[in-house]
């Protein structure tokens, strides 16, 4: 035990932290398009975990065959709206539940990604020989990179939520019948949201993939779940820190916050030496407290077991 | 203004849950109609409002709005024509937005949505204008969450937004049956103040026969998807509670059973 506590080493943790920030920082920019579906439309959605590979696989193809890294994130971006329509039409014209819809979505990506890339598991951009837009070799700069990203992205969706475009996207997930008497399609809303939702994903997929230097088929397992914890931890303590007066910037702000937090708590657990395979439970574990919280809050008050105790308090009186 | 011919619905027709739920509604309001529609349960007035929402095509018949056919469109097309209010307070407006957001949603029906801010500054004082007929302070909330309002509130809002687009024809679906006796009062008299001042032409389902005679220029009486009555100008005047329920024995040939109308 002792050998165990004097091999972890504080300072090691620390040095860690700067990779924590810029790998945390695309994993915000993700879950921010996971919040556009399961905050605004009310749709869990999880074509994800096939787009975010399917972001690094059409990057790095793109880089290593000589393509600008700006123009491959760019398309890599596109491919994702590309697989949100997908997904969308599955659910809206063909009648399929959003969830299934997601599920064959990225059952039929896993394919797609390895076609990508030339049917091998991964693909490696080395920094030496392309040009990149970010580096886990160069973290300094991979950081300031990543937060510029992601305080674009927040500003982009504060203003496209707030146009009408927007608001009728914010009222199709809210209340669908309300939306279409007011005139709103909201299967083109739907569509639209989970297209915005996978491109925000496959460019944290290409961004993620120029900073790891590698694509990999497996890189989006559980993209969905990690997403969701960074939007519950972001929501949390954005509630916790400014309570009624966070705003919807303030929420997206925390969601990018809930990434990094996200990874400093992934760091921990390996330098704690725990498995780093357990990591996948430990997340799922959290998420569903998270998710229990609110519904085990709603219980305890109104709760058949209570009604049963103060009956039963009653009559012995 | 609107015309309803021949209009027919069966639902899970060939299952052993078929309902036959209009048998050929005829019907047609003239501009500024205010029309009140009661029956008995099962008697096809929701389904006849939401046959002319288009929340389903009908089997058979015509509905025309304005001249406009608008039977092959589905919902959120017609809906430049047609405000709604529903029973249920929460459906009509959208919880976790703004009372401006919502207004400024309802301001665009019918209207194509771009990119251009949802709510601008010209209406937030227009919307301050209308909020204030409604006398219950909203207008100085524009900016609280519609679900923190009470249902009486919500449902004062949607009539608000159903009417903020002059709608061709205003469909209230016992928009006060969910509501406390004060309340539904409160928003009876300001459906009566938005139909009146905007000169709407306006179909109000409602359960109690005393609102049904009470307002509006127009009664008509359903029973087993059809339309069995029809009484309007002096003669609804001078309509009485009794009259209606022995009218309705006499057409239906069976005694009204519905409760709820008889003890409010």
């Amino acid at each position: 035990m002792a050998a165990y506590f004097s091999a972890l080493s504080f300072a090691g943790l620390v040095s860690r932290l700067p990779a924590c920030v810029a790998q945390g920082l695309i994993w915000g920019i993700m879950a921010l398009g996971v919040y556009v579906t399961f905050r605004l439309l009310d749709i869990a959605d999880l074509s994800v975990d096939g787009t975010f590979s399917t972001g690094g696989a059409v990057a790095v193809m793109l880089i290593v065959s000589g393509m600008n890294p700006w123009l491959a994130v760019l398309i890599a971006t596109l491919c994702g709206l590309a697989v949100g329509c997908v997904t969308g039409l599955l659910h809206t014209k063909l009648g399929i539940p959003a969830i299934l819809a997601g599920i064959l979505s990225q059952y039929a990506l896993y394919s797609i990604n390895l076609a990508i890339m030339d049917f091998k598991a991964n693909q490696a951009v080395s920094v030496d020989k392309y040009y990149l837009i970010m580096s886990s070799r160069h973290l300094t700069s991979a950081i300031i990179t990543g937060l510029v990203f992601a305080i674009i992205v927040i500003a982009v969706m504060y203003w496209f939520f707030g146009t009408e475009m927007g608001s009728a996207l914010r009222a199709t997930g809210c209340n669908p019948t309300m939306s279409k008497a007011q005139g709103i399609n909201i299967n083109a809303m739907k569509v639209l949201g989970l297209a915005i939702s996978n491109g925000l994903v496959a460019l944290a997929g290409a961004l993620s993939a120029q900073y790891a230097g590698f694509a990999d088929v497996n890189s989006g397992r559980g993209a969905i779940v990690i997403g969701l914890a960074a939007v519950i931890i972001g929501e949390v303590l954005g509630e916790a820190a400014l309570g009624r007066k966070l705003n919807f910037a303030g929420r997206l702000t925390f969601v990018v916050i809930g990434g990094i937090i996200y990874y400093i708590i992934y760091t921990i657990v390996l330098w704690l030496k725990l498995d780093p395979n357990l990591m996948k439970m430990f997340t799922a574990i959290i998420v569903a407290i998270f998710l229990a919280v609110p519904y085990l809050k709603g219980q305890a008050k109104n709760s058949f077991m209570k009604a049963g105790k103060n009956s039963v308090a009653k009559e012995a009186k | 203004m609107l015309e309803l011919n021949n209009v027919c619905k069966t639902f899970n027709a060939g299952t052993i849950n078929e309902k036959v739920a209009l048998r050929g509604v005829n019907l047609k309001l003239e501009e500024g109609d205010f029309v009140t529609v009661i029956g008995g349960n099962g008697a096809g007035k929701s389904t006849m409002l939401n046959a002319i929402a288009g929340v389903w095509p009908v089997d058979d018949g015509s509905i025309t709005i304005d001249g406009i056919n608008v039977t092959g469109l589905p919902d959120f097309k017609r809906a430049k024509l047609i405000g709604r209010v529903f029973q249920d307070p929460m459906t009509g407006t959208a919880a976790t937005m703004q009372i401006e957001e919502n207004l400024a949603l309802a301001n665009r029906r019918g209207l194509r949505r771009g990119l251009k801010w949802g709510v601008t500054a010209k209406e937030r004082e227009e919307f301050v204008e209308r909020l204030k007929v409604l006398n219950l302070g909203l207008e100085d909330r524009l900016t609280a969450k519609v679900g923190l309002l009470s249902g009486g509130q919500r449902q004062a809002l949607t009539l608000l937004m159903a009417a903020l687009q002059k709608p061709k024809i205003l469909l209230l679906d016992e928009h006060t049956a969910a509501l406390d006796p004060k309340t539904a009062e409160k928003v009876l008299e300001a459906t009566e103040t938005i139909i009146a001042s905007q000169h709407l032409t306006a179909l109000m389902v409602t359960h109690n026969m005393k609102d049904a005679i009470i307002h509006g220029n127009r009664l008509i009486m359903m029973n087993e998807g059809h339309v069995v009555l029809d009484i309007k100008g002096e003669e609804k005047k001078h309509l009485t509670v009794e009259d209606l329920l022995h009218q309705f024995e006499k057409v239906s040939g069976q005694e009204f059973a519905s409760d709820k109308a008889l003890l409010s």
